[in-house]
């Protein structure tokens, strides 16, 4: 059990994961860059984060080569989060529909931005 | 992780699944990683939480407002050489959490190998890393409020709300930064002074500080992927 001595890995994989790490993020740059827009826009916006976050709890945060008993304890929780998202996105729209239907669309005039 | 391996009572620990049930009943302490290891994962968790209701709100506010949303990419643009790069010093306040990072790593492999004075200047890097990136995002502050007009209770470019929640994401993840080198220099200080050496050889601190700073950089790729990307 590698945690019974502390986490003591090659150094092979943090540099694997570490450029790993400047690809993804150079990738979900790109998906800016190039303009991506709709779906594929969002589909590769959470496939790079997620791909990001993962490898950075699993390898750098040792999760990986934790007991089961702790990975539970700690990535249980926040899947509540999931129900939190689901009701403040429904409720977000409703209240947009309430402002729309009392108040009507928005005035707003965006200004243009100062450039330098 | 695949084998049952004897603990110090001499007792079979079961892996997997087994291993659940076990570790939660067997009447002792449930995880065997030092206490300081487990408090940090649960800190980390609130944390979690706490980072969780504040994009959440983000979301929230950003899909009930009738007003156009800023376009990140043009205000969090610099002009560079007379071309305007959308997003770049993000871009770059992102590789510099990156390699910060990927420094701590080495910090925590090289704790546990006792090279007190490799583990020492990685540590010091980390916290010169997140130093400069603070540094950064106070430079982005600056332009936002100052060239832009950017203000918590509205901007001129859309909705009100983006500025008070851009000020509360980026503001509340700034200070876990800030609190992050400060926390890495002294453990890294007393790495170096010996505090640690007096104390058994143990270097499962420098682990413990890498989790909350592995932490931070995890929190900055969902604010790069919601606030800035979206």
């Amino acid at each position: 059990m590698a945690s019974a001595e502390g986490q003591q890995h090659p150094l092979a994989i943090y540099f694997w994961i570490w450029g790993l790490l400047f690809v993804l993020s150079f990738c979900s740059y790109m998906v800016d860059y190039l303009n991506l827009q709709g779906n594929l826009r969002w589909g590769l916006i959470l496939l790079f984060m997620f791909l990001k976050a993962g490898f950075i709890v699993a390898i750098f945060m040792h999760m990986k080569w934790e007991r089961l008993s702790l990975k539970f304890a700690i990535m249980g929780p926040p899947v509540a989060i999931l129900v939190l998202i689901s009701l403040m996105a429904l409720e977000g729209h409703y209240v947009q529909d309430n402002r729309i239907d009392n108040y009507g669309e928005s005035t707003f005039e965006p200004q243009e931005l100062p450039h330098h | 992780m695949s084998e049952a391996v004897a603990d110090h009572t001499g007792v079979a620990e079961p892996a997997g699944r087994p291993g659940v049930a076990f570790d939660f009943s067997r009447d002792k302490q449930v995880f065997p990683v030092p206490w300081g290891k487990a408090m940090m994962w649960i800190f980390l968790l609130s944390d979690t939480f706490i980072f969780s209701c504040f994009l959440v709100s983000y979301m929230k506010v950003r899909i009930a407002t009738t007003d156009p949303w800023p376009s990140t990419a043009e205000v969090f643009s610099l002009t560079i050489y007379g071309h305007s790069i959308p997003l770049v010093l993000i871009a770059i306040m992102t590789f510099i959490l990156i390699t910060s990072s990927g420094t701590m790593a080495m910090a925590v492999n090289m704790g546990y190998r006792k090279d007190r004075k490799k583990t020492f200047w990685l540590m010091v890097a980390t916290a010169a890393l997140g130093a400069s990136f603070v540094g950064m995002q106070a430079f982005e502050w600056t332009k936002l409020i100052v060239d832009h007009g950017v203000r918590p209770w509205g901007n001129p470019m859309g909705a009100a709300q983006f500025g008070s929640t851009f000020f509360m994401i980026t503001g509340f993840h700034g200070m876990h930064v800030s609190a992050g080198v400060i926390y890495l220099l002294v453990i890294a200080f007393r790495v170096k002074n010996g505090f640690y050496e007096r104390r058994g050889g143990n270097y499962e601190i420098v682990e413990i500080t890498g989790l909350y700073w592995h932490f931070v950089d995890l929190v900055w790729v969902f604010i790069f992927a919601f606030f800035y990307l979206w």
